[in-house]
């Protein structure tokens, strides 16, 4: 029938107002009802309307068919192919130095440790007396210092940190202080500027133990494995004991990673702190070089190439 | 420093494999860094003995040499010209292999037999000398292998010692800290006194007996002109890196190596006068051994004799007083110089001697009577002569007083975090040749001499631990205070800024924090350099005012490696001159360049422009909560575009800049026009508001949309300023969605489509509030701005 025959909403519609519409035929026919006898009109009027329902529900039946039907048809216009790239902008990247400096960050900071920070350009006072490092002393010349015309120096290491934060805050201590650290050295192994974590706690009973422990928690939770680490016996002017920690690789060769030690009673002491009363350990991690374990790098020039072929490594 | 095995084996019983040594060395705290073999690979190399020489028939250069190699005689064809009767000589035998796998047979040499070969010391590979065969010494046993005969089988370690153990720069000290690994003995210089056979001195004044309490001499007299210095000496010296030079400094040398006492000779026939040990006097210069002329100061020590200085004390002799081939009688000297007085010396003559090394980091002050026995006695058997009496000239007072140090047990174990046994301790110190004393728990301890670099408890406290081995100590998670880190809101971690343009699509990039003078001149705010004083290299040789030449370079450097889109950040100090010094500023700065999207299939190729990066540093800006507050003004500045650059500011603060680089200045990094800039000011950018809720109205807002004409030079930023004025409380938001400027209108004037929303807390706004609103923001735009509204 019509109902069934309209092939699209438009049409439905039609057939609707042409028979269920205010001048269409079945409403027509209700209006004949009053020229009907009056026993006839209860069963006239009642076919017609129901005439009228069932046509409704066939209209609106139909009608809901070809609703989905438009819309199946809309969606299946809107087909795309999904292996198309995205559009807009993709994901930069971070430095592999600050992504490692980061991690350590993170790992310290969650074991109680504070983040401090100091100057690039120091003095000697803080980049070697205080730390024990007199003048003349061989350390000195161990550690190709950058002057500047004017006098200052650019800091060998980031321990003055240490000497600045101790100094000002008193013990009991517990800080990281991360940063560029400058050398006048430059070949394979060595760029004038690269980056070291410096750590330091300071507080009544802290032990070589606790400093042992500390570290195998660390570079444990650095590499997500079990380390196997070699503490040997070495020589830093602000440390006594002092150790230089090796970690075996996994292709079994000892590497060396870290220096580390019990802070020197003169440096606590030219801080303001009592060493009978306080002990405190302290260590030094060579970012790069962590970076470079953890992430295969080979060579350490490449932190400093920004080559972005490089770079993109490390999203 | 470099050891022989064999040379320790004087002292230490060695039943280990040279590996398990530097192992035992470097767990010892003297780090290894090599093993390696005394001689390279060779074989079938005996002693022979040249018994008769001829000139080869036809060749000049050659000698046809009859050898003894015990099994026969053979005839060899010799070309050095120290060959000679009578000589004991090294022969590679026909099948013998030298270093480097060439095979010797035998052959002719035109038209003469030679069985084998008579070797230099060059060809195996035992010097760089190529001037003539080994000679041997006349005891050397005929037909003996000669690896045997001269031990090269033997293994040399390279140690790297650290400043603080001067003790181990010697062939003794490294044996001591083996003995100790190894639970032997202590090594001891084992010397005698030698009788003088005269009585003649030389009188020695020390003037200066804070640096130089203590000069032993002795004068011997007549030694052997013609004297060579054996071969086991001479191949010792050769296994620690010295050339045998003449049989007098020879023995000075290997003292020196195996005591680590550095010793010096002079000719006594060319010395005048006193010798006494003062400072140098300014216009005075000396001539040293190495033929360097050297001008001294008032800090540098030095030896004089009557005619003025004669040696650098503890770096160089002098060449005028130096032994010679014809030195009969020589003066011995073996001094003990404060390393106060010597460091640093050597280093600003541009010197590196193994004396100053070993002076600069200290030599056993109870040392010098005994090495100057031993140089004695090693003299005499070498060169013969007649020695004259040991003369101290000391001021014992001024030497270095080694006070008892006081060991407490109760703080070993607190430091060390373990329990060690008492007698461990008391057997550990002993065996390191300590004397020690108890006292209660507490133990008195008097290092030995050579131990100067024991000063406090915490040295001994760190012997005990190297010598139980620190692996020995257990590893425990310290306690730790229970603390509450600080993470505050109102400054944002610069890790927020790099995470933000990294999702933005930015790379991070690490620059030098110096660069070259001239680039860092381009971008400098202040005229005042910060050069280095010793800069590595002239490109390297400034302190950044700027972080932007560093990012050009690296963009240069990117696009040359076929990158056409770039958008970098960095996050540095920038370095600058004030009146109380050198500041530093923590500054994120940022580069981009080439298209505003990676290249797409449905993304139009355009060139990025300034408004993608401002976007960006919005986005930045952003994360302190201060968005509203933040104002891109135009402004002008050395090596940008002018009309392309802003100052950046947060309210009334300038915090950094975004601009498009001057075509001119990009041409000096090869880049090209377009190139965006920015950097912002950290400390004074990052600054944070926390946030603080302020309601959100249940009412719907209202849009009203205005196009107004201004003139065209008008900033928009300064329109919407007096919209935002005009608007009251009412104007929540501004939106500019269309820009025009064209024939259709005035062509000094500009139509802006400001779309502007209105919206109340407290009620429905109902038309009219909406044109009462927008009447009186048109009526404040005519009369402040000129502006007409464009129907």
């Amino acid at each position: 029938m019509a109902v069934e025959a309209a092939a699209d909403l438009p049409s439905l519609d039609e057939v609707r107002v042409r028979y269920l519409g205010k001048k269409g035929r079945l409403t027509a026919e209700l209006k004949t009802l009053g020229k009907l006898p009056a026993a006839d009109r209860p069963a006239a009027g009642q076919a017609i309307n129901q005439a009228k329902q069932a046509l409704a529900s066939a209209v609106e039946a139909r009608q809901q068919q070809l609703e989905v039907a438009h819309q199946d048809a809309a969606v299946a216009a809107k087909q795309v192919d999904v292996t198309l790239p995205g559009r807009g902008i993709a994901l930069g990247s971070h430095h592999p130095v600050t992504r490692t400096a980061r991690r350590i960050r993170q790992l310290f900071t969650q074991a109680g440790f504070e983040v401090h920070t100091g100057p690039e350009v120091e003095d000697e006072y803080h980049n070697f007396t205080a730390l024990n490092i007199p003048e003349h002393h061989p350390a000195r010349a161990m550690h190709d210092t950058f002057y500047l015309q004017s006098g200052e120096l650019l800091r060998t290491h980031t321990s003055p940190v240490q000497i600045r934060s101790l100094s000002s805050q008193g013990a009991p201590i517990r800080l990281i202080a991360p940063g560029r650290v400058y050398r006048c050295d430059s070949d394979q192994t060595h760029t004038p500027m690269f980056h070291q974590v410096e750590g330091l706690a300071v507080d009544r009973d802290i032990s070589f133990a606790n400093l042992k422990g500390l570290l195998y928690d660390f570079l444990g939770r650095f590499f997500e494995r079990e380390v196997s680490l070699r503490f040997r016996p070495s020589y830093f002017p602000f440390t006594e004991p002092s150790a230089e920690v090796d970690v075996l690789s996994e292709s079994g060769r000892w590497l060396e990673i870290l220096g580390c030690g019990m802070v020197h009673p003169v440096m606590l002491r030219n801080c303001g702190v009592d060493p009978e009363e306080y002990t405190g350990y302290a260590f030094g991690i060579g970012i790069e070089r962590l970076a470079m374990l953890r992430y295969g790098v080979d060579d350490l020039r490449m932190f400093f190439d920004n080559d972005v072929r490089f770079l993109a490594q490390f999203a | 420093m470099r050891v022989a095995v064999s040379w320790l084996k004087d002292w230490v019983q060695i039943d280990e494999p040279a590996d398990a040594l530097a192992q035992r060395l470097t767990m010892a705290g003297l780090e290894v860094e090599e093993v390696l073999s005394a001689a390279p690979a060779f074989s079938g190399v005996i002693v022979g003995h040249v018994l008769e020489t001829e000139r080869h028939p036809d060749a000049d250069r050659l000698t046809v040499c009859k050898v003894d190699t015990g099994a026969g005689v053979e005839s060899v064809v010799c070309g050095a010209p120290n060959v000679r009767t009578g000589l004991k000589v090294a022969v590679a035998q026909p099948g013998a292999r030298l270093p480097g796998g060439t095979k010797i047979r035998a052959t002719r040499l035109r038209g003469v037999d030679s069985n084998g070969m008579i070797c230099s010391g060059k060809e195996l590979g035992l010097s760089d000398d190529h001037d003539g065969i080994i000679e041997l010494p006349d005891d050397a046993p005929l037909a003996a292998d000669l690896r045997d005969y001269l031990d090269l089988d033997d293994m040399l370690i390279e140690v790297a010692l650290t400043p603080n153990r001067g003790d181990c720069f010697s062939m003794i000290g490294v044996a001591r800290e083996l003995a100790v690994a190894l639970n032997q003995r202590l090594p001891l210089l084992a010397t005698t006194e030698v009788p003088a056979s005269h009585a003649s001195e030389y009188t020695v004044r020390l003037p200066e007996p804070t640096g130089c309490p203590r000069f032993v001499s002795r004068i011997i007299r007549g030694i052997n002109v013609a004297s060579e210095s054996p071969v086991w000496l001479q191949e010792r010296l050769r296994r620690v890196g010295l050339r045998s030079i003449h049989p007098v400094v020879d023995v000075t040398n290997y003292v020196m190596m195996e005591t680590g006492q550095p010793l010096h000779s002079y000719d006594l026939g060319k010395l005048q006068g006193e010798l006494e040990v003062r400072f140098g006097a300014s216009g005075e210069s000396l001539t040293l051994l190495d033929g360097r002329e050297v001008t001294l100061a008032d800090d540098v020590l030095v030896i004089a004799d009557g005619s003025g200085p004669v040696a650098l004390a503890g770096v160089m002799g002098g060449s005028s007083t130096a032994v010679d081939d014809n030195t009969a009688d020589v003066l011995l000297e073996v001094a003990w110089f404060d390393p106060a007085v010597i460091a640093g010396r050597a280093r600003r003559y541009g010197l590196h001697t193994d004396a100053s090394m070993r002076f600069e980091r200290g030599v056993d002050p109870e040392g010098q009577v005994k090495v100057m026995q031993r140089a004695t006695e090693l003299l005499l058997e070498i060169t013969g002569g007649e020695p004259g009496p040991l003369v101290n000239t000391e001021m014992p007072e001024q030497l270095p007083q080694r006070p008892a140090v006081v060991l407490r047990h109760e703080r070993l174990e607190r430091l060390l975090g373990t329990a060690v046994p008492e007698e461990q301790v008391t057997a550990t110190l002993e065996a390191l040749g300590m004397q020690v004393g108890r006292q209660g728990r507490d133990y008195r301890v008097v290092p030995p001499g050579f131990r100067f670099d024991i000063q406090i408890e915490a040295d001994l406290i760190e012997e005990i631990a190297r010598i139980i081995g620190y692996d020995n100590i257990p590893s425990m998670p310290g306690a730790g205070a229970a603390t509450v880190a600080v993470v505050t809101e109102t400054v944002v971690p610069e890790t927020e800024v790099a995470d933000v343009l990294v999702a933005r699509g930015y790379r991070e990039v690490i620059n030098y924090a110096f660069i070259d003078a001239a680039a860092d001149e381009v971008f400098a705010l202040s005229d005042q350099p910060i050069a280095l004083a010793n800069p590595i290299s002239a490109d390297l040789a400034a302190m950044r005012r700027s972080l932007w030449p560093g990012l050009l370079a690296t963009a240069r450097d990117n696009l040359a490696r076929q990158q056409v889109r770039l958008r970098l950040f960095e996050l540095g100090n920038r370095f600058e001159t004030t009146a109380d010094g050198i500041r530093e500023h923590g500054i994120l700065a940022g580069f981009a360049c080439g298209p505003r999207w990676p290249e797409h299939w449905d993304l139009d190729a355009q060139l990025t422009d300034l408004f993608d990066i401002k976007a960006d540093i919005e986005a930045v800006l952003a994360l302190t909560g201060r968005a509203s507050d933040v104002v891109f003004q135009a402004a002008e500045r050395d090596g940008m575009s002018p009309g392309r650059t802003a100052r950046i500011f947060i309210a009334d603060t300038a915090v950094g800049w975004l601009a498009a680089v001057h075509p001119a200045v990009l041409s000096a990094w090869d880049l090209e026009d377009g190139a965006i800039v920015f950097e912002l000011e950290l400390e004074k950018a990052l600054s944070a508001r926390v946030p603080r809720y302020t309601g959100v109205s249940k009412y719907p807002s209202v849009r009203r949309d205005l196009a107004v004409l201004v003139d065209a030079a008008l900033p928009v930023g300064d329109l919407v300023a007096e919209v935002r004025l005009a608007g009251g409380g009412l104007l929540r938001d501004v939106v500019i969605f269309d820009l025009y400027r064209g024939s259709s209108i005035d062509s000094s004037r500009k139509s802006i489509a400001l779309g502007l929303i209105l919206q109340d807390t407290s009620r429905t706004l109902i038309d009219a509030d909406a044109d009462t609103a927008l009447a009186e923001i048109v009526s404040h735009l005519e009369s402040k701005l000129g502006a007409t509204i464009r129907k």
